[in-house]
């Protein structure tokens, strides 16, 4: 067995047992933390697939975070409050809410992408990140909906054969979810579309003398990477009963990508290993002091400067050194003008 | 005269967002960080000139307070930190700035709290003059433009005219080739980024007594900052001070203008809520139309 398989199966052994686990150790805390987990875990792997795969640094990833979120808030507002919104009255069947959620979140990532295209580099990761402010001060504005206090929720959404207010069902059905998605990725970047996205990361120019339209791919990309965060959204509401501005505000686009470098750019799995990093390390510290990003500020940045590859990279290890992701070399654009 | 006021509001926020941007931009032009802790350098001025203006009760020692502050966190920052992200790439200038913000929020309110004392100022600075017949204008929003268009000046003159200046343009355009010229690259570096932090520092000495002092303020104009440099183009001054002007316009001349409007034209409940979402996100909403015209800002600094 490869190592790759030994840590993916160990992953899912540890996520199938975990409720079990809980249950032994008589903490049921830990399923709440392990639920939270699979739902970061999904939105770190797919802003992976922007940065990782299409070396776009998006920074406002959290905006579909946030938007995910806010749809199914405002359509249980709704229905809860009994107020139509525009003559519908609201549903709370999961069916229902869950695409039209993940709908608002691929035509946010057509408008951002395809605006936020046009532009490559440092100006990239400025634009995304103010298109995801953009929407944190309208969703903040929305007297109706809270303001920035945002909208409490009753109860998670229904679906048939499960009952998601319970934590174990909940639970599997985020690790379900996340599971797919993680395997839906895998083949994504493993097709044929995935590798004309990583011939475009190493080089554009080679890439379009092929034929192939950049735009097309990479806003694919970013929409296809929205609907996962969009998506991880949606099963935060329903885990939290609660969504607020804060979701798409520019401190969580930060965590994702924090996610990401801790667990290892470029390997899916490496972001959800990032993810219970991040938050089993926010966990641990925040109950030893209020002021944890002190501690967690100059963790991360030793992360940063000097462990290079992530968790993921640990674990595999004696792999090739990641490359820089949004710098192209310059050199290799020479050579490919003078073969 | 609602118009000249708002327009003298637009100045004073466009003064604060060009002493951010203007800095953050050459620290971007020449040694290509994407720096999120700049922000976190304004606060610093702000807390420091509010702590000791009121231990010292001299509002003269808090500005310099502010300066040494910012300039001192500066450097710091730059040697232990920001030099080792130079030939880096993005994502990882971003997170490792990002936890200098973590950080340096975290370390403030530890050792100041979340937000400091008022910060006291003089009667003169309380005053009002009148700028027109009729209109009564504060000193200290005249001053904060007038500091604002001093600094304009000042980055003119030393960007064109001065030693350094000419060894600031050749390094944003190849810095390679200044260094194997005999330049100290790295004081160089060093020299640029603590003046872009000594900038934050006047700007959070100006803000000080104005505007809320908190932890967490510099991030929030920190992302308008942002903004004016995506609008006027990465890496120019000239452009630094367009989108300057620009947001800081668009802003006060939108807060006054466009609620009255919107009540006019739709039913109250809605119109409330559009305008205050249009208002917080208008200088997101002048980028994405700029963006649309010209992708690399309005006067981007090279071709």
């Amino acid at each position: 067995m490869s190592r790759r398989i030994i840590i993916d199966l160990a992953c899912l052994a540890t996520f199938a047992l975990m409720p079990l686990l809980a249950a032994l150790l008589d903490e049921p805390f830990l399923v709440s933390l392990f639920t939270r987990l699979a739902i970061y875990g999904m939105a770190a792997a797919s802003l992976d697939l922007l940065i990782g795969y299409g070396a776009l640094v998006s920074f406002g990833h959290a905006a579909f975070f946030g938007l995910g979120g806010y749809v199914v808030g405002i359509i249980a507002f709704h229905s809860s409050q009994m107020l139509p919104l525009w003559g519908w009255e609201g549903s709370n069947s999961a069916l229902v809410v869950w695409p039209l959620a993940l709908l608002c979140c691929a035509l946010l990532g057509l408008v951002m992408g395809y605006l936020s295209l046009r532009t490559s580099g440092v100006q990239f990761i400025m634009i995304t990140l103010a298109f995801s402010q953009m929407l944190y001060f309208i969703l903040g504005s929305l007297s109706l909906y809270g303001g920035d206090d945002g909208i409490l929720m009753n109860e998670r959404n229904s679906l048939p054969g499960l009952d998601l207010n319970n934590a174990n069902q909940f639970y599997y059905l985020c690790v379900a979810l996340l599971v797919a998605w993680l395997l839906f990725c895998r083949r994504l970047v493993g097709s044929r579309f995935g590798f004309v996205l990583r011939g475009l990361k190493q080089s554009e120019r080679r890439t379009i003398s092929l034929g192939l339209k950049p735009l097309r791919y990479r806003l694919t990309t970013f929409v296809i990477a929205g609907l996962g965060a969009g998506l991880a959204g949606v099963l935060w509401a329903n885990y939290a009963l609660f969504v607020s501005p804060d979701m798409g505000a520019w401190q969580k686009s930060g965590e994702l990508m924090a996610m990401v470098i801790l667990g290892g750019v470029g390997t899916l799995l490496g972001p959800v290993l990032g993810a219970a990093v991040y938050l089993g390390l926010e966990q641990l510290l925040s109950l030893w002091t209020e002021h944890w990003l002190l501690i967690f500020g100059p963790l991360l940045l030793l992360v940063v400067l000097f462990g290079r590859q992530g968790v993921y990279g640990l674990l595999m290890a004696r792999r090739k050194p990641r490359k820089p992701a949004s710098k192209p070399a310059p050199v290799a654009t020479a050579q490919e003008v003078h073969p | 005269m609602l118009l000249l006021e708002q327009l003298l509001n637009g100045l004073q926020y466009s003064a604060l967002l060009f002493l951010l941007a203007s800095g953050l931009t050459l620290i971007f032009g020449i040694m290509g960080v994407i720096n999120l802790a700049h922000g976190a350098f304004y606060m610093v001025g702000a807390f420091s000139a509010a702590y000791t203006a009121v231990a010292t009760g001299s509002f003269w020692l808090g500005g310099l307070a502010a300066l040494a502050g910012s300039a001192f966190y500066g450097l710091v920052i730059e040697t232990g930190i920001i030099r080792r992200l130079y030939n880096r790439d993005h994502l990882d200038q971003v997170l490792a700035t990002l936890a200098v913000v973590f950080f340096t929020n975290e370390l403030i309110t530890l050792l100041f709290g979340r937000s400091p004392p008022a910060m006291p100022t003089p009667d003169w600075y309380n005053a009002f003059v009148e700028v027109l017949p009729g209109l009564m204008y504060p000193v200290s929003r005249l001053l904060f433009i007038a500091v604002g268009l001093l600094v304009a000046l000042g980055m003119w003159l030393l960007i064109n005219h001065t030693r350094l200046g000419m060894l600031i343009r050749a390094g944003a355009d190849d810095h390679e080739m200044v260094g194997a010229l005999g330049v100290n690259i790295s004081r160089l570096y060093t020299l640029v980024f603590v003046f872009g932090c000594v900038l934050c520092g006047l700007a959070g000495f100006m803000a000080a007594p104005l505007l809320s002092v908190e932890i967490g303020m510099g991030e929030k104009v920190l992302i308008t900052t942002f903004v004016v440099i995506v609008v006027g183009g990465v890496g120019s001054v000239r452009g630094a001070l367009v989108g300057a002007l620009l947001i800081g316009m668009v802003d006060s001349l939108g807060r006054a203008y466009v609620p009255p409007l919107l009540d006019q034209l739709l039913p109250a409940e809605v119109s409330g809520t559009l305008s205050a979402g249009l208002l917080s996100a208008s200088a997101y909403i002048v980028m994405a139309l700029v963006l649309l015209v010209r992708p690399r800002g309005l006067l981007p600094a090279r071709a």
